[in-house]
């Protein structure tokens, strides 16, 4: 290779990877608030302040969504299957809230460690399946007795 | 010996001719994947048992977003070759594909939201993916901008390729943000290493119409590819017998 080319590709490359350092080294920085939403881990832990603005995420833990029936209140616990919060929140879900989904809610922690959300949004992730698939799915671990339930409720 | 047939693709003259004859059959090609994925995704694949039929705009949204990133990793390959080799070919890529990158960004970000809504709750949220890709986006416009803002010619590419070189580093931040990072946004549908997590009456037309999708740009870039070097090299003989002799 002709030695000004040589240099060049030196200099580029070099520069580049100065860059990206640069840019991880700030990424890593920034990490917590690069993250989107805080995991329940991390408010037991004492790590999500209080009184802020903060999101929240977590998977919905089976049979905890307590309705009111008057109001549009809602209660349920989210987990990260080591800790859980409690989140409370007054309005309308979105279509896909259920219980073994996942959610990020947006609000703030109170003195009681609860979550009051005035947003909640609902993850999804990359697995799809036709809705017989599904159904198919839920008779097979039905049928495959109560083994599988104690396991789910404990989360 | 063997790198014969790259050094060959420098030259705007022996490019014009061998992409004349590519084109074409790489434009249909895509055309008609990309048609036959869409219509299978759209009307016949099965729906998905959560989102139901909102699921659909897979087939649009993840296509586009790879074919954004994608487009972007070859501006910076060819930035890169441009800025230590010089060679000629690299600029009029860069121009050639830039818009069609910021298109499929800006694609990638509507169809994101519109399919956002009916499923997160929100049209937009500012976790690390989405945020990102915005990003990417602006890098498109700034590379568009700055190669069309400049007259100095010899300016104009340089400073396209340092932009889209140093923009390199946000893509494995698009990339990784869904695995490293806590985001609203899903993990990739598409990898390398494993299954997608669904059926294949869902993933076939997914796949068709991503080949589909690829092979549409590519026959896309091509032709703006060409008009760009009959622009660039209006003054050369083999231009002026090539139009005298087949037309525009």
């Amino acid at each position: 290779m002709h030695p000004v080319r040589k240099k060049r590709l030196l200099v580029i490359t070099v520069i580049v990877l100065i860059l990206s350092v640069v840019v991880g080294l700030v990424m890593y920085a920034l990490q917590q608030n690069i993250n989107l939403f805080f995991s329940p881990s991390q408010i037991a832990s004492g790590e999500a302040p209080r009184h802020a603005n903060i999101r929240a995420g977590g998977m919905v833990v089976q049979g905890s969504v307590k309705r009111n029936l008057d109001t549009l209140a809602v209660a349920f616990d989210v987990t990260d299957f080591q800790h859980k919060v409690t989140i409370e929140y007054r309005g309308i879900l979105p279509d896909l809230f259920r219980e073994g989904q996942g959610i990020v809610a947006q609000g703030k922690l109170n003195e009681n460690g609860v979550f009051e959300a005035t947003e909640v949004l609902a993850k999804h992730d990359e697995k799809y399946m036709p809705p017989e698939i599904s159904e198919a799915l839920k008779n097979a671990q039905n049928s495959m007795g109560e083994s599988k339930e104690p396991a789910q409720s404990t989360y | 010996m063997r790198w014969v047939w790259f050094h060959k693709l420098a030259s705007p003259k022996w490019f014009y001719s061998w992409s004349n004859f590519w084109a074409l059959p790489v434009f249909c090609f895509g055309c008609l994947c990309l048609a036959i994925g869409l219509v299978w995704g759209l009307a016949f694949a099965p729906e998905d048992y959560q989102q139901g039929n909102s699921f659909r705009i897979i087939y649009i949204h993840v296509p586009v977003a790879m074919l954004a990133q994608s487009c972007y990793l070859a501006l910076g390959v060819a930035s890169f070759v441009f800025l230590v080799w010089q060679m000629k070919m690299a600029p009029i890529f860069i121009k050639a594909m830039a818009p069609i990158g910021a298109v499929m960004a800006l694609i990638a970000l509507v169809s994101g939201a519109i399919w956002g809504k009916p499923t997160w709750g929100t049209w937009w949220v500012w976790d690390a993916r989405l945020t990102s890709v915005l990003v990417l986006f602006f890098l498109y416009m700034g590379i568009i901008a700055l190669q069309s803002a400049l007259d100095d010619l010899v300016l104009a590419n340089k400073a396209a390729a340092v932009i889209s070189v140093v923009g390199l580093i946000n893509l494995p931040i698009i990339k990784y943000s869904v695995v490293l990072l806590e985001t609203l946004h899903q993990g990739p549908t598409f990898t390398l290493t494993k299954k997608p997590e669904m059926p294949p009456e869902m993933w076939l037309p997914l796949l068709c119409a991503v080949i589909g999708l690829y092979s549409f740009v590519a026959g896309l870039v091509l032709w703006r590819m060409q008009s760009e070097i009959l622009m660039r090299e209006h003054r050369s003989s083999w231009v002026k017998q090539e139009v005298m002799e087949n037309g525009l």
